[in-house]
Order: structure tokens, then C-alpha cells, then sequence
């Protein structure tokens, strides 16, 4: 293990010149001194970010039981409701959502084998999907907007079933709560880019890379359970 | 980490495999909600889904190769939320839904605003309601909004 530690030092050090200071000792200048070796700080890293992930998954599955169950009591409503929905506006979320996952995951294996423009590019591109997610979102939302299919007592439609405001409820407390982990994500991302423009990454040391590239994976991962339930069937 | 980079030149190819497989996934699902499959369609479009997430966990999220550690704790989030989400179905479906006596709405389903606005029917000719006193007059079940 050590051999590989001082593999990856090596590396880092002929790449990364904006630091500046090769410490002689080998120790990487990434590492912590809470730390071991690089190996442990990453694994250590992961965990934490699994760790953030679950509660995540807790947040927004609290939202979910919750609209299964409304779902379960007004099946008519949300059937009624869910035709407001533009099915193929969300598909092209969807879309948009996979290819940004697929450019984040080529990001992060990039920073991993070394590839700095190819990593510099793709975060480049997730942000555009990104982007271009939040753009579609307001329109969508602007049209319900338009309509008052506002959740709870803004609900202002004058046609359609009675409980269909329960559903809206539902569709703009969860789009609304994931659209906030969308704006965080690219947040995160430009954060990422920045310190990818300035060198700070390579194949030695890349874990900022890999935990945002598992938060936004979550994020698309809430996605792909959002569309179906939300636009398809109700 | 870096003692696997060699291995790894050409991951970007079973990454690209999988963005295909989630597109096609997502056309499927689609095509699914399409076709009237009653009360099936929604296990249908919760599989695919599983199935799709599954895919984004192992691969794009590296579960495939990562410590155990990283999916046991991915799991039992997902195993404390089938919990909550079992047990609260469970609860829903065996559910006695009581209703004023002088009930008139129809009859599946809770009372929604609109059905509480209809006047009360006189007390007293319901059984199991509380007889209200004679002089007073129908009032909304419940306070107008």
C-alpha cells in the first residue's frame, strides 16, 4: 500500500505545479493529518457521504409514503390532477437528468485516470443539464401558476374534482424540494470545476469529485422514482 | 483509488452501456403508462424504476466495486423507508373512515371542503350524533375558510 501511496504522490506532485510545495517525506499535501494515508482518508470521505446520502433518502421518502397514501385515499383526484402534468416536459427532464449523470460519472473518471480537460469538460457539460433542467422546470411551473394549481389553500382552479389540490401539494412540495437539491448540486459543481480549473485534481487525490458525483447521482436516482409516480401514473 | 487507474481506462464505455440501457428504460416506462394495466401500472412503473436506480447505484455510483461498508448503509435507508412505507399502506387500507351521521357525501373517499359546506341535517333524526339543542339553528360542520 505504501508503494501505491507513493505512486500516486508522485503523480500528483509532476502534476499539480500550482501547489507549489512537494513534501519530501511523501506525504501527500491533500492529506490530513488525522489521516493515515490517502486510502483511508477517501474511504472515510465515502462514508460520510453515504451517510449523508441515507438521510437524504429518508427526507424525500417521507414525501413519498405521504403521496402514496393520499394517493391510496384519492385515487380519482390524482388521477384527474396528474393530466396537468406535461408527461413529455418530464420525460425530457428525465433525459436531461440521465445524460447529466452520465457526464458527472465521466467526470469523476476522468479526475480518476487523469484526464483534466475531459473532467473540466464534462462538469462543464452537467452544469448545461443542470441548467437546462431548472429552465424546463419553469415553465412547467409557471404554467400551473398561471392555471392556481398551487398546493393547499392557493389552489385556485375552478374546475376538476375536489382533492385534486392534495395532489398539487404533493407535486410542488417534491419538484420543489428536489429542484432545491438541483440548485445545490450545480453549486456544488461549479465549486468542483473551479478547483479542477486551478489543477487541484488528479489521480492521487479526486475525492471532492467523487462525493458531489454521488450527490448529484442521488439527486438524478429521486428523479427516476419523481417522473413515473408524478407524470405517468396517479 | 489509484492503484486500480490501469483497470479503469475504459470504464467510460460500460458507463455509456448504462446511460443507454436508462434511456431505453425511461422509453419503456413510458410506453408502460400508456396501456391500461389497472392498478398494475404502478408496481409496473415502481419496477422499472427500481430496476433504473439499481443500475445508477451499481454503476454510475460505484456500488459495484465499492466497499460493503457504502451499501449496507445505502440499504438499510431503503429498508427503514419500506418500513415506514409498509406500515403506513398497511394503515391506510384498514382504515374505518368515520363520518358525520348526517353524512351525504359520496360514500368512498373523505369528506372534502366541499362536501362540509353542505348544511347540516337536523340533529336528533341522525343516530350516534350528539342531539344538538332544538332551538339552534343548522350550522356548517365545519368553519368556513
Amino acid at each position: 500500500m505504501s508503494d501505491t501511496t507513493l505512486t500516486a504522490t508522485h503523480h500528483d506532485a509532476t502534476h499539480a505545479h500550482g501547489h507549489g510545495h512537494h513534501h519530501a517525506d511523501g506525504h501527500d499535501p491533500n492529506l490530513q493529518h488525522h489521516f493515515t494515508e490517502m486510502a483511508q482518508q477517501f474511504d472515510a470521505a465515502k462514508i460520510g457521504m453515504w451517510l449523508f446520502l441515507a438521510t437524504e433518502i429518508l427526507l424525500f421518502g417521507g414525501l413519498f409514503v405521504g403521496f402514496g397514501m393520499q394517493q391510496a385515499k384519492f385515487p380519482e383526484a390524482f388521477k384527474a390532477a396528474h393530466h396537468h402534468l406535461d408527461w413529455q416536459l418530464g420525460a425530457l427532464n428525465t433525459v436531461v437528468l440521465l445524460v447529466s449523470s452520465f457526464t458527472m460519472v465521466i467526470a469523476v473518471w476522468a479526475s480518476m485516470t487523469g484526464r483534466r480537460k475531459t473532467l473540466i469538460t464534462n462538469l462543464i457539460l452537467t452544469l448545461a443539464c443542470a441548467g437546462t433542467f431548472l429552465v424546463v422546470k419553469y415553465f412547467e411551473y409557471s404554467h400551473k401558476i398561471h392555471d392556481g394549481l398551487l398546493p393547499g389553500k392557493f389552489y385556485s382552479y375552478a374546475h376538476g374534482q375536489p382533492n385534486e389540490y392534495i395532489f398539487f401539494s404533493f407535486y410542488f412540495m417534491m419538484t420543489g424540494l428536489h429542484g432545491i437539491h438541483v440548485v445545490l448540486g450545480m453549486v456544488a459543481i461549479g465549486w468542483i470545476l473551479v478547483r479542477a480549473l486551478k489543477g487541484d485534481f488528479g489521480p492521487g487525490y479526486y475525492t471532492p469529485v467523487d462525493l458531489v458525483g454521488l450527490y448529484w447521482h442521488l439527486v438524478d436516482l429521486i428523479w427516476i422514482y419523481l417522473f413515473p409516480l408524478l407524470y405517468l401514473i396517479s | 483509488m489509484s492503484s486500480h487507474a490501469h483497470s479503469h481506462e475504459n470504464d467510460w464505455k460500460i458507463y455509456l452501456g448504462v446511460l443507454l440501457a436508462l434511456l431505453t428504460l425511461t422509453v419503456i416506462t413510458v410506453g408502460a403508462s400508456r396501456i391500461d394495466f389497472g392498478s398494475l401500472n404502478v408496481i409496473i412503473a415502481v419496477v422499472i424504476a427500481t430496476v433504473k436506480a439499481s443500475l445508477v447505484a451499481l454503476f454510475f455510483m460505484h456500488l459495484r466495486h465499492d466497499k460493503a461498508i457504502n451499501s449496507l448503509i445505502f440499504l438499510s435507508s431503503l429498508m427503514f423507508l419500506s418500513f415506514l412505507l409498509i406500515l403506513c399502506l398497511i394503515d391506510v387500507g384498514s382504515r374505518i373512515e368515520p363520518k358525520p351521521a348526517n353524512w351525504k357525501g359520496p360514500d368512498k373517499g373523505l369528506m372534502s371542503p366541499r362536501d362540509l359546506d353542505k348544511p347540516a341535517t337536523p340533529a336528533g333524526t341522525a343516530p350516534g350524533m350528539a342531539p344538538a339543542p332544538a332551538t339552534e339553528a343548522p350550522k356548517p360542520a365545519a368553519p368556513a375558510h
